[in-house]
């Protein structure tokens, strides 16, 4: 039988207190991590170019086809997990949670391409990642330690434990993210080695706004 | 015009296929054989719109024929969310548009506008807290002090001078009612502890939800088709993606509308507890056959009549929000001195 006493919220308002507006999509995180303007490109000016790399993300995505290795056999798995965190102001899914013997929960996010060696685009991942276990944490009123990212491209599971580090990290992430949902305006652009692996290159023009800045196209000495 | 906007079709059929033949919707799926067998036939004269739902094949020529005559298509995903909407030819009144922004840089029309959006919304809040404490469901006496905060939030209302202090009180009066909403729920199986969202956690709040979505998408059809833009409202914050209007719309719908809906379907138990699934951790949402139950239900209830104060015949609940839009528009343009929101008797 269905179970629904688990959570009980106070009587008014929403749970949490936040305001409508200041609940976080954790997709955002990863989107902010990696570039502010990014970020704000896909959650605030609500721009989405379909392009080959969301193609296959989305299509990563489907529940359908949860690729095989990605998660452990023999553990019960919770697919597209609906997740909350009332304390941090957080809502969104997780493509996969494993539950280990002891009812630990390790969180599992679907990547298409390869793993990343390093660098921001990881990183932001692992926030994204880290975000799902705060939530999981307080969901489920226990410690989660690690989660894993797989990536699709190279099979491979990526264990992320979320240390310290990570976790306080991941908080700024979410305030920063907060306050640009918040004040609702296009960070300038990057213009550097991420943009040309950005699948929102041909919205965010981050080359063309640069040179607008330089003054070139409104010249008008002789 | 009128009763044809209120047969919105359905179809949650995985595989139908609907097609046009002659001036007639026909509706084929595949029976246990795979062998395509007609399901029903109607008029294409007597809808006034299609909702699908995932894997549902339209024709051609039937979203050609309803794109000319302005009927509305809607695709929604299999679990019932909004994908898209077919749109026939631009038109509409640009200076209706053009009325619709100006108004909001106008902080009198505005500020008048958000108060009549919370006192239609508290109004019918307060007539679902006398229904209850005429039927005699809830502790009276705290029925009774809900009922007194809700004519003082509309004494207070009435003399509010700013938008802020109109979303204040809105706040307020909603913490109220809230506060007192279980006493209104008959089956103890169903408790209800407040208001909660994103993911709803108890099944009264994953019902409140998904009803609040499909009067909510009724407001937007509405605004569009009496030529506003859904996005632009007065009382709700404009924020990228968010139908600010339609939220203003709805607010005079909530309680008596959704709400009492949801009441009803559980307290006369045809929605049960079966009908909900929750996920580990904590999210509760309505079951296919839950979702099946409530669609129907509503669909029934806007084909039921209300008196409508301004209007000698009675209205279909479910044309409401196309003469409030309408009204509304009328406002907009001058033609109201004030927006007349709907009150629930």
């Amino acid at each position: 039988m269905n179970d629904f006493s688990a959570h009980r919220i106070q009587s008014s308002g929403s749970p949490g207190g936040w305001r409508d507006a200041e609940v976080v999509p954790i997709s955002a995180l990863q989107h902010y991590a990696y570039c502010p303007r990014q970020c704000a490109l896909i959650h605030v000016e609500q721009v989405w170019d379909e392009n080959i790399y969301t193609l296959r993300g989305r299509r990563a995505h489907g529940r359908v086809d949860t690729p095989k290795g990605m998660t452990r056999d023999g553990l019960r798995t919770e697919h597209a997990l609906p997740l909350f965190s009332d304390a941090l102001g957080l809502a969104g899914r997780a493509d996969a949670v494993e539950f280990e013997a002891d009812g630990t929960p390790f969180p599992v996010e679907h990547k298409v391409g390869s793993r990343k060696k390093g660098g921001l685009a990881r990183r932001a991942d692992e926030v994204q990642l880290c975000a799902q276990a705060l939530c999981l944490e307080e969901m489920f009123e226990r410690d989660v330690p690690a989660g894993a990212l797989y990536y699709r491209k190279s099979r491979r599971r990526h264990e992320v434990a979320f240390s310290s580090a990570l976790r306080v990290e991941t908080q700024e992430v979410i305030r920063k993210t907060r306050g640009l949902l918040r004040v609702r305006r296009l960070p300038p652009p990057v213009a550097d080695a991420r943009c040309p692996r950005c699948s929102l290159i041909e919205t965010c023009m981050p080359y063309v706004v640069e040179r607008l800045g330089d003054g070139e196209p409104n010249d008008e000495t002789p | 015009m009128t009763t044809q906007l209120l047969n919105t079709l359905f179809v949650q059929t995985q595989g139908a296929y609907l097609r046009l033949d002659h001036e007639t919707l026909r509706i084929e799926a595949p029976d246990e054989d795979g062998e395509k067998e007609l399901k029903l036939r109607i008029p294409l004269h007597h809808l006034g719109g299609v909702v699908v739902f995932g894997n549902v094949l339209l024709s051609p020529y039937l979203l050609g024929q309803c794109a000319r005559d302005g009927r509305e298509v809607v695709w929604c995903s299999r679990s019932g969310r909004f994908q898209g909407r077919l749109a026939g030819p631009v038109s509409g009144n640009v200076l209706l548009r053009r009325a619709q922004h100006l108004a909001l840089s106008d902080p009198a029309i505005t500020l008048e506008l958000a108060r009549q959006f919370v006192l239609g919304k508290v109004r019918g809040a307060r007539t679902v807290l006398k229904r209850a404490l005429r039927e005699d469901t809830g502790d009276a006496a705290t029925l009774e002090a809900a009922v007194g905060a809700h004519d003082e939030a509309i004494y207070r209302l009435r003399g509010a001078d700013s938008v802020e202090t109109v979303r204040g009180e809105e706040g307020q009066a909603a913490a109220v009612y809230f506060a007192v909403f279980h006493h209104l729920i008959g089956p103890i199986d169903f408790r209800f502890d407040g208001r909660n969202r994103r993911p709803p956690r108890d099944p009264v709040n994953a019902a409140l939800s998904f009803v609040y979505t499909l009067v909510r998408g009724d407001c937007a059809a509405a605004l569009e088709s009496v030529g506003l833009d859904p996005q632009v409202g007065y009382l709700h914050v404009l924020r990228p993606g968010r139908p600010a209007l339609a939220l203003d719309l709805m607010e005079e719908f909530r309680a008596w509308w959704a709400d009492r809906l949801v009441l009803t379907l559980i307290n006369r138990k045809q929605l049960g507890l079966q009908h909900f699934e929750a996920r580990p951790g904590g999210a509760v949402y309505l079951s296919e056959t839950g979702r099946k139950e409530v669609l129907t239900a509503y669909q029934k209830r806007k084909q039921e009549t209300v008196r409508h104060r301004l209007f000698k015949e009675a209205v279909p609940v479910g044309l409401l929000p196309f003469v409030q839009a309408r009204l509304l528009a009328r406002h907009l343009r001058g033609d109201l001195d004030a927006y007349p929101p709907f009150r629930a008797r």
